[in-house]
């Protein structure tokens, strides 16, 4: 019974926050969309003309640009792969009757709760340090070559550092899934003679679908602007080896002072992430009729 | 009627889940036993796992040497601040959308959700330059601002799903009881709301306490939260492992503690309730 003086109140009380986000994606959007299109650079201040498509044109052919994008999807595509390829089995196993459950979720769980330069720093001291890393101390035992992560494979060393860091997400959320599955459909197919295997791929997979495509969607969010990590350990480097579109960015707007082609590279991030956005949206949406 | 789990079942998926749940700890477990060690010990080959000097003089040389408390300070201030003001704007807006719907609310809604996906090195350039203008660089208030909106939209979906689930019924029959607005609002709806609004609250302190990109770029020093100020242990100067792991250790702890009891929540959370 929703009267007229309740329905004024009611938009007034959502005008604040919907007020806020609109002036929070348009203003610096449009922004950035007039900075793509001006000769702007911070060094020489002044000095801003119009110059329509041309940051684009050179973002876009930019090697570096290649590069970057290249990086960007090996990084997300393998991180996407290796949390939800070891994360079904550990959530599998974790749903399995263990002793002291809730502790090994803790532990399981913990690593979502590090800071990023943290995990980052850690990693790439600690454990992957080509002399006095743990990694090394380890190969040295098997009487391997100790392997100089961040020279050798600074990419994979990247996406390794990352798959912890999102590993308990998908996890968590493939646990939590699996916990809403119910019981006496595994049974009855248990009952009827079918294989662990057979009930996992006709009962168990269909009913992880929907998470599995939640954890992709929004790790691909996340995962397409990974910054710290590569921030405190790489730089990027060597070369454009560990360089992705954000970090790219990043070093064109606040290395490079090019505020012109910064800004054209961000219209193309954000590209990238609409694509991915709109399925999303799209998949959170049905839910919220449902 | 519950499966009969066998013993052999029981110890072997056991073993297996307690051994990789330590494999995924372990890096975490590696650093806070480095926090404890000295400068030599802590890259001696080979590493001593626990029969080592145990020291807490890093615990007191990251304080002394790098203001450790100030940055710790500048942490509570900024995700603190970002995520009360957050819950200021977001219980409003919630609240409406979930008790008085209107034909446009699922479109609002995904609206705010879609501000989320935008990627916060699309708009990098113009936010510093506006920040830099207006001094907003380097400050706490210009980080508070920055987190409140990035997380704005996590905030209100939050409690738009714990609001909806609040029943109705009751709303009614206390508007039936002639119960104002506000009334309605304090005596009926908070107290059924409190365990929402504390879980939704908690997710946004961890992120916003672990968020690594606007606080990376907009700030060095004076306003720097423990993210930047960990990453400054980047440099190679020297090998302070030690030292690195006792600030490390220090910066994750709370947020860790924080963590571990909102864990439920965090699924739904992050998943904008398509997942509970």
């Amino acid at each position: 019974m929703a009267t007229r003086q309740t329905q004024l109140l009611a938009r007034s009380l959502l005008t604040p926050a919907v007020g806020l986000l609109f002036i929070w994606m348009i203003v610096p959007l449009a922004l950035t969309i007039y900075f793509s299109t001006l000769h702007y650079s911070l060094l020489d201040p002044g000095s801003e003309s119009f110059v329509g498509l041309e940051n684009f044109r050179y973002f876009l052919t930019d090697p570096a640009f290649l590069a970057s994008l290249q990086n960007t999807l090996v990084l997300v595509g393998s991180v996407l792969a290796l949390t939800i390829l070891l994360g079904i089995p550990l959530a599998l196993l974790m749903d399995q009757p263990v002793i002291g459950r809730n502790f090994v979720r803790l532990m399981v769980i913990a690593p979502f709760f590090v800071m990023p330069t943290v995990s980052a720093l850690v990693w790439k001291n600690l454990l992957m340090h080509p002399v006095s890393g743990l990694f090394a101390w380890l190969a040295s035992l098997f009487g391997l070559t100790p392997i100089d992560w961040f020279n050798d494979v600074p990419l994979f060393a990247v996406i390794l550092i990352v798959t912890w860091q999102w590993l308990p997400f998908a996890t968590l959320i493939l646990l939590t899934a699996l916990q809403s599955l119910d019981e006496e459909q595994k049974e009855a197919a248990e009952m009827d003679g079918a294989s662990a295997v057979s009930t996992f791929i006709y009962i168990t997979l269909p009913h992880l679908a929907r998470p599995i495509t939640v954890v992709i969607l929004i790790e691909t969010i996340f995962l397409l602007t990974v910054f710290a990590e590569i921030f405190v350990t790489t730089g990027g480097g060597p070369g454009l080896q560990t360089t992705n579109i954000a970090f790219l960015i990043y070093s064109q707007a606040l290395i490079q002072f090019d505020v012109g082609s910064a800004s054209a590279g961000g219209l193309v991030a954000v590209a990238i992430a609409n694509v991915v956005a709109f399925f999303l949206v799209r998949i959170v949406g049905r839910n919220l009729e449902a | 009627m519950a499966r009969i789990a066998t013993t052999r079942r029981v110890v072997a998926s056991t073993i297996g889940a307690w051994f990789f749940g330590f494999l995924i700890f372990f890096p975490i477990l590696w650093m806070m036993l480095t926090s404890f060690k000295t400068e030599l010990e802590a890259f001696a080959i080979p590493p001593s796992f626990l029969f080592f000097h145990w020291t807490t003089e890093n615990y007191a040389t990251v304080q002394e040497r790098s203001d450790y408390f100030h940055h710790a300070m500048n942490s509570i201030i900024i995700a603190g601040g970002s995520t009360l003001i957050a819950l200021l704007i977001a219980i409003p807006a919630a609240w409406s959308m979930a008790f008085s719907p209107t034909k446009r609310t699922k479109d609002i809604l995904l609206w705010m959700l879609s501000t989320k996906m935008m990627p916060p090195v699309g708009v990098l350039v113009p936010i510093y330059l506006i920040y830099k203008s207006f001094g907003l660089l380097d400050s706490r208030i210009g980080l508070v601002f920055i987190l409140c909106l990035g997380n704005l939209p996590i905030v209100i979906w939050m409690l738009f799903t714990y609001f909806k689930e609040i029943p109705r019924d009751i709303l009614e029959a206390a508007r039936m009881d002639g119960a104002t607005i506000g009334r309605e609002l304090v005596y009926v709806l908070t107290p059924m709301a409190i365990p929402g609004l504390a879980s939704t609250m908690l997710l946004n302190l961890i992120l916003a306490w672990n968020e690594a990109f606007w606080t990376l770029n907009l700030s060095t020093s004076n306003a720097a939260p423990l993210t930047t100020f960990i990453a400054s242990y980047s440099s190679p100067e020297g090998l302070f492992w030690a030292k690195l792991s006792a600030a490390s250790t220090m910066a994750i702890a709370p947020i860790l503690v924080l963590g571990w009891f909102s864990q439920k929540q965090l699924v739904r959370g992050l998943t904008f309730g398509a997942v509970k």
